[in-house]
């Protein structure tokens, strides 16, 4: 036994035994599926005729990888699976790029991919392409992942940005924050215990049930870096709308208010992986409510506001009856003391 | 955090705000009253809550210099960097100070370019940090107010007691009262009355402040934070400004008593002695820093790494921050507020501190009042048609 | 200018404690404040105990504040 044992070695990535070694023993045998054990350059997908797709990537390179309620595997499943069903997309597929740091423990790499192969099970979809690299150790910092995903958008259905109208309702599906200060307080090492945990999840079942009541939900958006605050900003900027919201409204989970209290932290700018807000048509607004709270996923939803007629903007009602707009984040926020 | 039904003694007490303010005025012939909060926590909450909008013209708010960010010199930015850039040495850093840029860039900058630097919640933590690696130099940025100074002395005590060698802290504290004298000492100031830092005050108590009303004749009002915080202030303050005679009194009984904390003051005197200090954008102050005592120059980072930079540069060119933290203008007065100088592209301190003046007023949109309350008339119509 | 938010103590032993802040838990040292007992809310600023929270005061908006 070395003390290279266990760990990721550069020959992981070189393309050779140990690649097919980790790749066969690994990703092929926990996601489990066949167009990934075809083994092929590329992987296969059937599509009906004249559907369209979504497509989508993004890179994740949270630290640290582990944290209470999720992982960065988790999060590389639920952010490409919800990009895409922010569309409304059924997930096809998704590919994954993993980067390693030469070094990395075996264990922790086996955790990362059985939490990936866990959230695309929750998701009902299917991990049917990779790659894998390594690099030296420092050049990474234990491990990055790429996802990109397709999916496939129902006929007749239509979500974007642009889509808000006024009088439509604003929902959101759950508490915020929650993702964002777990994170911190662990990369940070801010001490907090408690209930902290990231909300990490797939939000496709919840989209899928919300699509279900009518064709009336507009916008849908997933409420990570920049939070709330920033999503809405996008909305009303590409539909050209108000958006009012109420402060007392707005979920927060005490843990999470007190943390950013703390740090002088804003929970309407902090990150959430498992949360979404949407513009819905008001007539329809308490059945989606419904079907978002009869879904896992949206058991804390709420409407927290109206799209109004005005200059494209954020306002938020205060509890004391005042007014206070909102802008888009700029720069990251950072724990303060004062 | 406002009881249920509240919203109706917000507006009786939105309805005296107006009536005392404008009696004030007739008083004194000038258009508002003008009051100074001097704490940036306070401008926060004032914006925040919405409450800043909701006042009538005829009271003024001007932020203070109770930011220790905005108040620390490009030339101590760029000390602080100078330690950290010390082979062996790890800065260790509240958050608040990472973006404040210095003549050749900010903490932030330094540690893209190599440096160890790392932020902590706690001095506390920072001194962990120095516990878990003993070969390393762990250097403390020492800012903050009376608040934050005596919880860095006692981390320095605790550090004393267990034999730590290598924590050192870099001081740059200022004090509160003398900077509200050199404030009071400018006759043309224009301050009716002040707002006065709720956790400061949790330390020192109302006596320190006592001189702002007894040699210059300005009242004040310690408060705390909460929206029915300021809501409870204001008219307390406001009915201060009326009397004959000029008095500080103290809105947030529940964490300030009269006395202070007397084992923070006691462990303030026992480390550290009164000393110049100079406020960015402001200049030197008397008094109002705090320098370690000789005894303690073992964990005076100052002391510890000799060859510290004194030079300082000039403040950026067409910045009006001084003018700003003095109560003399308004954000949007500087020619610069909103244009050249925005959050990401800050030109001076009070526009790189979240709690600054004028990233305040650049946030919530303070520039655009008049207009705003016009849109917001005709937001509530939509909602209600 | 400084950050504090009211905690009760839930536990002391010399001069480190732990403060409950509506279900959110953290170390807080108490050099600054010998006498705080458990139970007693405090503000916390930058992981000290700056002054105990004088309940009596407000006991309701005190409360509140605890319980967020
Ligand atoms: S707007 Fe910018 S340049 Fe003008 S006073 Fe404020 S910080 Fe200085």
């Amino acid at each position: 036994m070395n003390e290279a044992n266990g760990r990721i070695l550069l020959a992981h990535g070189a393309g050779g035994r140990l690649t097919h070694e980790l790749i066969e023993s690994l990703f092929v045998r926990r996601f489990d599926n066949k167009p990934l054990a075809a083994l092929d350059d590329s992987a296969e997908l059937k599509l009906p005729d004249d559907c369209r797709i979504a497509f989508t990537t993004d890179g994740y390179v949270v630290k640290p990888i582990e944290f209470p309620g999720g992982d960065i595997g988790r999060i590389a499943v639920c952010g490409t699976v919800n990009d895409l069903a922010m569309l409304g997309a059924r997930p096809l597929g998704l590919s994954v790029a993993l980067i390693l740091e030469e070094g990395l423990e075996r264990e922790t790499l086996n955790r990362i991919v059985d939490s990936m192969a866990d959230a695309a099970k929750e998701a009902g979809v299917e991990l049917v392409t990779g790659d894998t690299k390594v690099v030296e150790r420092g050049a990474a910092s234990g491990l990055y992942i790429v996802t990109s995903g397709v999916g496939m958008i129902p006929y007749g259905l239509s979500l974007s940005g642009r889509n808000a109208r006024v009088g439509d309702a604003v929902l959101v599906s759950g508490t915020l924050g929650d993702h964002g200060i777990t994170v911190m307080n662990a990369r940070e090492g801010l001490g907090f215990e408690g209930d902290l945990r990231s909300d990490a999840a797939p939000l496709n079942g919840l989209v899928e049930n919300m699509l279900s009541v009518h064709s009336s939900v507009r916008v849908l958006r997933d409420l990570t870096r920049g939070g709330l605050a920033t999503a809405l900003n996008e909305i009303s900027r590409a539909s050209g709308v108000l958006i009012e919201i109420e402060e007392t409204a707005v979920p927060v989970r005490n843990s999470v208010l007190a943390g950013c209290q703390m740090l002088g932290l804003d929970p309407l700018y902090v990150a959430n992986e498992g949360k979404l807000v949407a513009m819905v048509d008001e007539t329809y607004a308490s059945g989606v409510l419904r079907a978002m709270r009869d879904h896992p996923r949206g058991r804390e939803a709420v409407r927290i506001g109206t799209v109004l007629k005005g200059e494209a903007g954020v306002v938020m009602r205060t509890p004391i009856g005042g007014a206070r707009r909102l802008l888009m984040l700029d720069g990251d926020p950072l724990p303060r003391i004062c | 955090m406002i009881p249920a039904g509240a919203i109706e003694s917000v507006r009786a007490t939105l309805d005296e705000i107006v009536r005392r303010s404008a009696e004030i005025c007739r008083r004194t012939g000038r258009d508002a009253v003008q009051i100074m909060e001097v704490c940036g926590t306070h401008t926060m909450s004032f914006a925040a809550s919405g409450l800043r909008g909701m006042l009538p013209d005829t009271v003024r708010l001007l932020s203070g210099p109770g930011c220790p960010v905005c108040v620390t010199t490009p030339g101590d930015v760029d000390r602080a960097v100078w330690f950290a850039r010390q082979p062996g040495v790890t800065l260790v850093t509240f958050g608040d100070m990472m973006k404040v840029p210095g003549s050749a860039g900010s903490l932030s900058d330094a540690r893209a370019l190599g440096a160890d630097v790392r932020m902590a919640y706690s001095p506390a933590d920072a001194l962990e940090l120095a516990r878990g690696d003993p070969q390393r130099e762990f250097i403390f940025l020492g800012v903050g107010f009376e608040t934050t100074a005596p919880l860095v002395a006692a981390t320095v005590r605790a550090a004393a007691r267990e034999g730590i060698r290598n924590f050192s802290v870099f001081p740059l504290f200022k004090l509160v009262p003398p900077a509200l004298r050199a404030i009071l000492a400018r006759r043309d100031h224009h301050i009716d009355g002040f707002i006065l830092p709720g956790h400061v005050s949790a330390i020192i108590g109302l006596d320190p402040y006592r001189f702002v009303a007894d040699e210059f004749g300005v009242p004040g009002i310690i408060a705390g934070f909460e929206p029915f915080d300021l809501l409870e202030a204001l008219p307390m303050l406001l009915r201060l400004c009326r009397q004959e005679k000029a008095a500080i009194d103290i809105q947030y009984t529940r964490g300030v008593p009269a006395g202070g904390n007397p084992a923070a003051l006691r462990i303030l005197k026992e480390f550290f002695l009164p000393a110049e200090a100079v406020w960015r954008a402001v200049g030197a102050i008397p008094d109002s820093g705090l320098a370690f005592r000789p005894e303690y120059d073992a964990f005076n980072a100052v002391r510890k790494f000799p060859g510290m930079p004194a030079h300082d540069p000039p403040e950026p060119k067409g910045c009006l921050c001084g003018a700003i933290l003095m109560g003399r203008i308004l954000p949007a007065d500087c020619p610069l507020f909103g244009a050249a100088c925005t959050p990401e592209t800050a030109v001076g301190p009070c526009m790189v501190s979240s709690e600054g003046a004028c990233a305040a007023a650049y946030k919530y949109g303070l520039t655009e009042t008049s207009r705003w309350k016009k849109s917001r008339r005709r937001q509530e119509v939509a909602v209600r048609s | 200018m400084c950050l504090a938010i009211p905690g009760r103590i839930i536990e002391r032993t010399g001069t480190m404690g732990r403060a409950d802040f509506g279900g959110l838990v953290r170390a807080v040292a108490l050099d600054l404040l010998p006498d705080a007992e458990v139970g007693d809310v405090v503000l916390i600023h930058a992981g000290f105990a700056i002054q105990t929270v004088d309940l009596s005061m407000e006991p309701e908006i005190a409360e509140r504040l605890i319980a967020r």
